[in-house]
């Protein structure tokens, strides 16, 4: 069956939900489909389902988030969860499955909300069972409140290694210890930010205030590691890692690595739409104008997807281009969009000026970002950095070329994680930009689909 | 919040009833969840968030389905992929 609406916004997460609610409150008739099955996204995932409770340490989050999950049940959009966008079209068409059938949704308009995946930075091991991303572990804490074995290690690097870590003492479990890659030059670099983080004292004081409830609890945190290897036979059994040039090792049950997130691009890549290289994030991001425009007409995008922004300025993001699809639909007229937008603005300036603080002092370490010789890139195709680093030799321009040489990003997560790491690999292989550089195209499907899902389309 | 009782790798396990298949096989104590078609080696859900690939199962018979994205139901089928499956 086909579906027609005005707008298409596609992400349940802060923008998509505010996105949503806005442009239904316009009078716009709005249809929001998520790859999740409940709305919320990741920060506010199981939001309806979860038991809080009023002291804890995302209280804020979880109190805002309850807040836009209701009002996104109230707006009148309509909502189709546990649907996947397969391939989108410049004429609007959005060819999507619910893993049973693919559809074809036609809309005037579509806001892409995507959200962010974590940066995977490939260490040696990294492959084996039991080693998952921060994230995964959150994702589980939150949907069913599953504390992890005590032989637990998190590794990398951002905000959300501490935010995990208090919630998991929070929830009565146990860290064993963090083991924390941030390279200490980062607050030197940072501090040349300081001001904007001033402007908006929260994220420091919540960093501050989480770190401060790890430290109580006991957990070992190791600073300046170097360099991560996950060992085992079979599934992960100890980490080893480098301080200073020494090698240490410890039983591990469980390796949670991080290194911050990156905006999931595959959606607006897909598109077509133009991008270009962060310097600041390490990642690509949309060209977008100050609506959230891509330069694909009548698409725009908003949220973490552009460029990590955080939850409250993708809410933000999600509003402002709520009002310019209501006024491309000529639900608004250009005055009252402005002036319904303004404060919106006001708000997300002062965001995206804290955000530049926490960018320079989560920022990758270099050295991780180009792995040794053995290390699998591409988990799919057990793609690793010495086939990419060859391919080069043998004359690979491009991410597009590496991955037609070696089958780097061709298996079925086609690229969506190996796709920054790679081109890193390639860039510093090529002694090139990251601009210059480039990632893999995404053609569609861009989530594989069976033949029987596709057999079922009906146009 | 209620459980449910899924079936993995042949053996029944009681669940809550947010779990996804993906973290209902993690529960179960399966290590690894599938074989990579590539190398044989063993691998297991990674990102839990629709990303990664990892976590390709084989529910109620239905090979490569991301379990990480598959709600668990009262009766679900869990099992892990192996390459023959992929071929079936």
């Amino acid at each position: 069956m086909s579906v027609s609406c005005d707008l298409l916004v596609i992400g349940a997460g802060p923008a998509g939900l505010a996105a949503a609610s806005t442009a239904a409150k316009r009078g716009v008739d709005v249809t929001l489909m998520d790859e999740q099955v409940a709305p919320g996204g990741q920060i506010h995932r199981a939001m309806e389902s979860r038991a809080f409770k009023a002291e804890s340490v995302s209280r804020a989050d979880d109190e805002r988030g309850v807040a836009l999950v209701a009002e996104f049940r109230a707006s009148g959009s309509r909502y189709q969860p546990g649907t996947q966008a397969w391939q989108m079209q410049a004429d609007g068409k959005v060819y999507v499955t619910d893993g049973a059938r693919a559809r074809v949704i036609t809309a005037r308009r579509v806001i892409i909300a995507a959200g962010a995946i974590e940066r995977a930075v490939p260490i040696p091991g990294w492959t084996l069972p039991g080693v998952m991303t921060v994230g995964a572990a959150q994702i589980r804490l939150k949907t069913i409140t599953y504390k992890p074995p005590a032989e637990t290690w998190l590794a990398g690097s951002g905000p959300l290694l501490w935010l995990y870590a208090a919630q998991v003492i929070e929830a009565g479990g146990r860290i064993a210890g963090i083991l924390d890659t941030t390279p200490g030059s980062n607050r030197m670099r940072a501090l040349r930010h300081i001001g904007g983080a001033l402007g908006h004292v929260a994220y420091l004081k919540r960093g501050l205030t989480l770190q401060r409830c790890v430290r109580a609890a006991g957990v070992l945190v190791v600073n300046h590691v170097e360099a991560l290897e996950a060992r085992g036979e079979g599934c992960v059994q100890s980490v080893r890692y480098c301080v200073k040039g020494d090698w240490r090792e410890a039983p591990a049950a469980l390796l949670l690595l991080h290194q911050g997130v990156i905006p999931h691009t595959h959606a607006t890549r897909a598109l077509g739409a133009e991008h270009h290289w962060n310097v600041l994030q390490r990642c690509f991001v949309p060209n977008l104008d100050s609506w959230g425009n891509t330069s694909i007409e009548s698409y725009a995008a908003a949220g973490d997807c552009t460029g990590i922004v955080g939850a409250e300025a993708s809410l933000l993001q999600g509003h402002i281009a709520a009002l310019e699809a209501a006024r491309a639909l000529g639900k608004l007229t250009p005055a009252q969009r402005d002036e319904l937008a303004a404060p919106h603005f006001a708000h997300l300036w002062r965001h995206l000026a804290a955000r530049r603080f926490l960018d320079a002092l989560f920022a990758p370490r270099a050295s991780l970002l180009n792995p040794a010789d053995d290390v699998v890139v591409c988990r799919c195709e057990s793609v690793t950095a010495k086939q990419i680093r060859d391919a080069v030799v043998l004359g690979a321009m491009g991410p597009n070329q590496v991955k037609a040489f070696t089958r780097c990003g061709m298996g079925p997560c086609q690229g969506r994680l190996c796709g920054l790491a790679a081109a890193e690999i390639l860039a510093a292989a090529r002694g090139k930009s990251m601009q210059e550089t480039g990632v893999f195209k995404v053609r569609a499907p861009l989530k594989p689909l069976s033949l029987s899902e596709l057999a079922a389309l009906e146009e | 919040m209620s459980n449910v009782t899924v079936n993995v790798e042949g053996k029944a396990i009681s669940v809550p009833a947010g779990e996804s298949a993906a973290g209902a096989a993690l529960a179960a104590g399966l290590t690894h969840t599938r074989v990579s078609p590539v190398t044989g080696e063993p691998r297991a859900p990674y990102c839990m968030m629709g990303v990664c690939f990892e976590c390709l199962m084989v529910i109620d018979g239905v090979p490569s389905r991301q379990a990480c994205m598959v709600p668990v139901r009262e009766g679900m089928r869990i099992e892990r992929q192996t390459a023959v499956e992929v071929w079936k």
